[in-house]
């Protein structure tokens, strides 16, 4: 029982660390890509090619004045920076992060917990994370903040739905809502990767992945152009800081989901055949399958313009939703025959 | 022991979400206290081994508290004190008095449990054979889903008759005029209509 507890507190640490560091080297990353999709140079002077930028960048976050708005509704205005990133690394507790592997002679398993209903858990606990923008939004005591907030609202009821709809299609098929069950169901190489069978179900979730983590083009709930900052108009330093991490943590949680769900996750590896271990590299793919679609985050974003919110909707609920219902249909047909 | 403790801390946490709900005189606080009560509760499910239950219910709360949310912006100013009215004291005392018998009734209520079975409890299954075999409890989802397609079949459809009458009730109501713009006409066009 100690052990079990040690080790799970063990895990938490190690997860909350990786992934509050990968959102500092994600903000790199961010930029350092875009500047080479717009031909720029990026950061390049703070250290080799600009790495240590990132501390930079820490440095300024941490000592900078922190403001308080004096129409601002304190208590909320400081609780809803901790939302996001609690809600985004709670997420993580259910998500297969690597394969398990032996060290040392002990078997480490890298979830935290495998909850026989993971996917349901990490899609709830992110909509949840949806609440720092909107309490952000509200708490502020600034009308462009407002308009943030109701964005958000506005795109979090259009996008859960087709969340909830496409996912529903390939889970049909493997009959479990564990993501290990998930990747077992894949094993066996490229043929039978989830994305073949339902290609449809995968487009429509990776559109509503974007959406949920706020980027372009539905970035409308922090569009500089339009509404300022948005919801976080009224944020500095460190508060600032907290957002940004919980938004590139959801951005990986989103990213290791699509891996996993649809592009075969870390395949064999872990699982042992003949009194071989097989598939010694299936957790290396799935690092670069998700580092691809993080990528692919920055790349949309260099490419595309950003989409007003009654085109969302429009999108959301005239598009997406019938297709996603037509998908599961189709699929409960096929399954039936 | 240590479901002692987080029992503890989510029974703490999520009474003095709701008391906040109930005691505080801004509508950003009760709200932000109602989403954080309602997705503290997930937590006794998870105790109780009931994952399904407990991640249907941060779900629902979730888009459902967001909708109050929305409602609140539209209507209020959210940011301002509200100031209640109170209109009797004999009110106050009497559904003071039933929520107090109501609390007595629910404490109350496990000398009478011993006499309660479950229709169906929980199934388990044997895995493995001999000295090795496992009893393993069949997957939380799939309980739920086999008794609401058994028992529950007649209530559950019902239900969703219910739902769908409510969508279809709230596309009627909001779809009156939809075709026209207020954006686009002019005042003296909105004037003349009475809008």
């Amino acid at each position: 029982m100690d052990a079990i507890i040690i080790e799970t507190l063990i895990k938490i640490v190690v997860v909350v660390l990786i992934f509050s560091a990968l959102g500092g080297f994600g903000t790199y990353f961010e930029r350092k890509i875009l500047a080479f999709l717009q031909r720029r140079w990026g950061p390049n002077i703070v250290g080799p090619f600009g790495l240590l930028q990132i501390i930079a960048d820490g440095i300024k976050l941490f000592t900078k004045e922190d403001i308080i708005p004096i129409n601002a509704e304190r208590g909320i205005f400081i609780f809803s920076t901790l939302i996001i990133a609690v809600a985004a690394f709670t997420a993580f507790v259910a998500i297969p992060i690597y394969p398990q592997f032996t060290v040392f002679g002990y078997t480490v398993r890298p979830i935290v917990i495998d909850v026989n209903v993971g996917l349901l858990f990490v899609m709830g606990v992110m909509a949840v994370g949806m609440y720092s923008p909107l309490l952000a939004g509200m708490s502020s005591g600034n009308k462009w903040s407002l308009l943030g907030a109701a964005r958000a609202v506005v795109a979090l009821l259009s996008f859960e739905v087709i969340t909830g709809l496409s996912i529903l299609a390939p889970l049909m098929l493997v009959g479990s809502l564990s993501l290990i069950d998930i990747n077992a169901y894949q094993m066996g190489g490229i043929d039978n990767w989830m994305v073949w069978q339902q290609p449809i179900a995968f487009v429509l979730f990776l559109i509503a992945g974007f959406a949920e983590t706020n980027r372009k083009p539905f970035d409308l709930s922090e569009q500089d152009a339009e509404i300022i900052g948005g919801y976080h108009t009224e944020y500095s330093g460190m508060k600032y800081g907290l957002m940004m991490i919980g938004e590139y943590a959801n951005m990986f949680v989103v990213a290791f989901l699509v891996s996993i769900i649809f592009l075969g996750g870390y395949g064999e590896a872990g699982s042992i055949v003949n009194g071989e271990a097989v598939g010694a590299w299936g957790g290396i793919w799935l690092i670069l399958k998700v580092a691809f679609f993080f990528i692919l985050f920055v790349w949309v974003r260099a490419a595309w313009p950003h989409i007003r919110p009654d085109q969302l909707m429009w999108l959301a609920w005239k598009v997406l939703m019938p297709l996603a219902v037509v998908n599961i249909v189709i699929t409960g047909i096929v399954m039936m025959a | 022991m240590f479901e002692v403790i987080s029992f503890y801390f989510f029974a703490i946490v999520t009474l003095g979400a709701f008391w906040i709900t109930v005691m505080s005189k801004s509508a950003l606080y009760s709200m932000t206290a109602l989403a954080m009560g309602m997705i503290m509760i997930s937590g006794f499910f998870f105790l109780l081994n009931a994952d399904f239950l407990g991640v249907v219910q941060i779900i629902v709360y979730t888009g459902a508290v967001m909708a109050i949310y929305a409602f609140g912006m539209m209507f209020f100013d959210t940011i301002k004190e509200v100031k209640e009215k109170n209109p009797s004291n004999i009110l106050i005392f009497v559904l003071g008095g039933l929520s107090a018998l109501l609390v007595v009734i629910i404490f109350a209520a496990p000398m009478y449990s011993e006499h309660i079975n479950a229709l169906y409890p929980m199934v388990t299954q044997t895995l493995g054979e001999g000295d090795q075999a496992i009893e393993q409890v069949v997957l939380n989802s799939e309980s739920v889903g086999v008794v609401l397609f058994t028992k529950y079949l007649i209530p559950f459809e019902v239900a969703a008759v219910m739902l769908l009458v409510a969508m279809i009730a709230g596309i009627v109501l909001a779809g009156k005029k939809m075709d026209e713009s207020l954006t686009l006409m002019s005042d003296a066009e909105i004037e003349e209509r009475g809008f």
